[in-house]
């Protein structure tokens, strides 16, 4: 038998939904950090990151600077595949698939279409089935993490608020998103063609809800979370990794506060170790409260 | 089941599925009493340092020595070979195995895939395996059996067979991610090796 005959003998696939939720599921349980350059990288993989997602401003600045925010350069991409191990996410405008089409062929190993970047399109998400790479999506609740998922989105990360160090959006989404599902698993089958209605949501993705208790994807937490306990609050209420974004690098000291975070995700229900590692991180970044804000990007996706 | 980070609740329900009575260990006191630990996919190098700062390291080479059956799948299967090439200078190695695994040596994520696989030892139609930036299995030491392998086409026209399932008296590894799916005969196979024992 040939080497071509020999592996289409083994019915071997690529890009299988199995294979997209594959990766997320192997991160979960762990962090994913924001870096806007390789050295940046490397002090998250040291640290323990699971992996990196690689992006030109951290969404503090962004807030902040104000202005288009876009896709990163292909350099810093390259630079930071180049100096870490572990796998490189990168970030893609709402709606703007021609940013993911060149973020495929760099070989990022999970592109986020992110409300943290400018959208490019106001009513339409990427068509992510016709992509090979994973992609992650936001969502504030159940009906538009079901939609996510629906164009192929294989991992879902709560919103929160990105960039303001204020936890308090992460958990609204994520108590809405689980609590939705609780309330799913309850219903019975007529039910469920209303709940398909008031999500704007497919029927088969909620009768899957219904039947497995859970989201069809992982479910990870983003935006907003700036410490060891924030981490654990989260992954306490039901999140199954955490995404860290402005926290750790806008903090006095970013590689114990990485640190601190890896160690509070995995031990999330263990006291002792939470408080050895919140022990003396310096000063976390400042945060802003929700009514001080101009911009709030968890409203951006539709 | 070491529960530090990755796909572990995945294990742990082939394992509730088989009957198998499971312990989800983070520290070294989660260990006690265990017959076997199972170290699951996820990142090899999280997971390291994780076994460091909790002492697990130290506590696993120690039950080694009193009979501990492992089984590792993808990140496990790094963290229990004797050598590996492509990985942190500080990664651990449990060296419980005398293999060398190239890390995520299929290549980038978008070049995971899953296949049909043979695998010695198990009954009935082929293994479906999922592969997920896997390592690759370089080199195979004369204590170690091999149970499965992969025609792998590692650049244009360059196919290669290379191990994915192996074992020696107490240890057994798989590239893949036998978790993934709902196939439970490896899960059932390292059972049985703790069985026979």
């Amino acid at each position: 038998m040939s080497a071509q005959e020999e592996m289409s003998a083994q019915h071997q696939e690529v890009a299988t939904g199995r294979v997209k939720r594959g990766l997320a599921e192997m991160l979960r349980g762990g962090v994913i950090m924001d870096v806007v350059n390789a050295e940046q990288a490397k002090i998250a993989e040291d640290a323990g990151a699971v992996a990196v997602m690689a992006l030109e401003r951290v969404p503090a600045d962004i807030r902040r600077e104000g202005g288009v925010a876009r896709m990163s350069d292909p350099v810093l991409i390259e630079e930071i595949q180049g100096a870490v191990t572990i796998p490189v996410m990168a970030k893609a405008r709402i709606g703007h698939f021609a940013e993911a089409q060149i973020l495929q062929a760099l070989q990022v190993d999970y592109i986020d279409e992110s409300e943290v970047l400018t959208p490019a399109d106001q009513a339409h998400h990427i068509d992510k089935w016709a992509f090979e790479v994973p992609f992650v999506c936001g969502a504030t609740n159940l009906g538009e993490a079901l939609r996510r998922i629906s164009e192929g989105a294989a991992m879902i990360r709560s919103k929160g608020e990105a960039g303001t160090g204020n936890v308090v959006q992460a958990v609204t989404h994520l108590r809405s998103i689980l609590g939705d599902i609780r309330k799913i698993t309850q219903a019975d089958e007529a039910e469920l063609f209303g709940w398909a209605k008031e999500l704007r949501a497919p029927y088969d993705l909620v009768k899957e809800v219904h039947d497995s208790g859970r989201l069809p994807v992982p479910l990870f937490c983003a935006g907003g979370l700036a410490t060891p306990a924030d981490c654990s609050l989260v992954m306490q209420l039901g999140a199954e990794a955490v995404f860290v974004g402005s926290g750790i690098f806008k903090s006095s000291d970013p590689a114990k506060r990485a640190a601190a975070i890896v160690e509070a995700t995995t031990h999330y229900l263990d006291p002792a170790i939470l408080i050895k590692v919140s022990r003396n991180l310096g000063p976390a970044m400042v945060g802003i409260e929700m009514d001080k804000l101009d911009v709030h990007l968890a409203d951006r996706g539709w | 089941m070491l529960a530090l980070q990755g796909d572990f609740a995945e294990h742990a329900r082939h394992l509730e599925l088989l009957g198998t009575p499971v312990c989800l260990v983070k520290t070294p006191e989660d260990l006690r009493g265990c017959e076997g630990l199972i170290l699951p996919g996820g990142e090899s190098t999280t997971i390291s340092r994780l076994l460091e700062s909790s002492g697990l390291a130290v506590a696993i080479r120690d039950l080694v020595s009193q009979g501990l059956f492992l089984f590792g799948t993808c990140a496990g299967m790094i963290l229990l070979a004797s050598e590996v090439v492509d990985g942190r200078p500080d990664q651990i190695r449990l060296g419980m195995i005398d293999i060398t695994v190239r890390r995520n040596g299929f290549g980038r994520q978008i070049r995971s895939f899953e296949a049909d696989l043979e695998v010695e030892g198990l009954a009935g139609p082929p293994v479906r395996a999922v592969f997920i930036r896997a390592p690759v299995v370089e080199r195979v030491g004369p204590s170690v059996a091999v149970l499965g392998g992969v025609r792998y086409d590692f650049a244009e026209g360059e196919a290669l067979s290379v191990p994915v399932v192996c074992r020696n008296e107490r240890v057994l590894v798989s590239s893949f991610h036998p978790e993934l799916t709902s196939d439970l005969r490896l899960h059932e196979y390292f059972i049985g090796m703790i069985q026979s024992a």
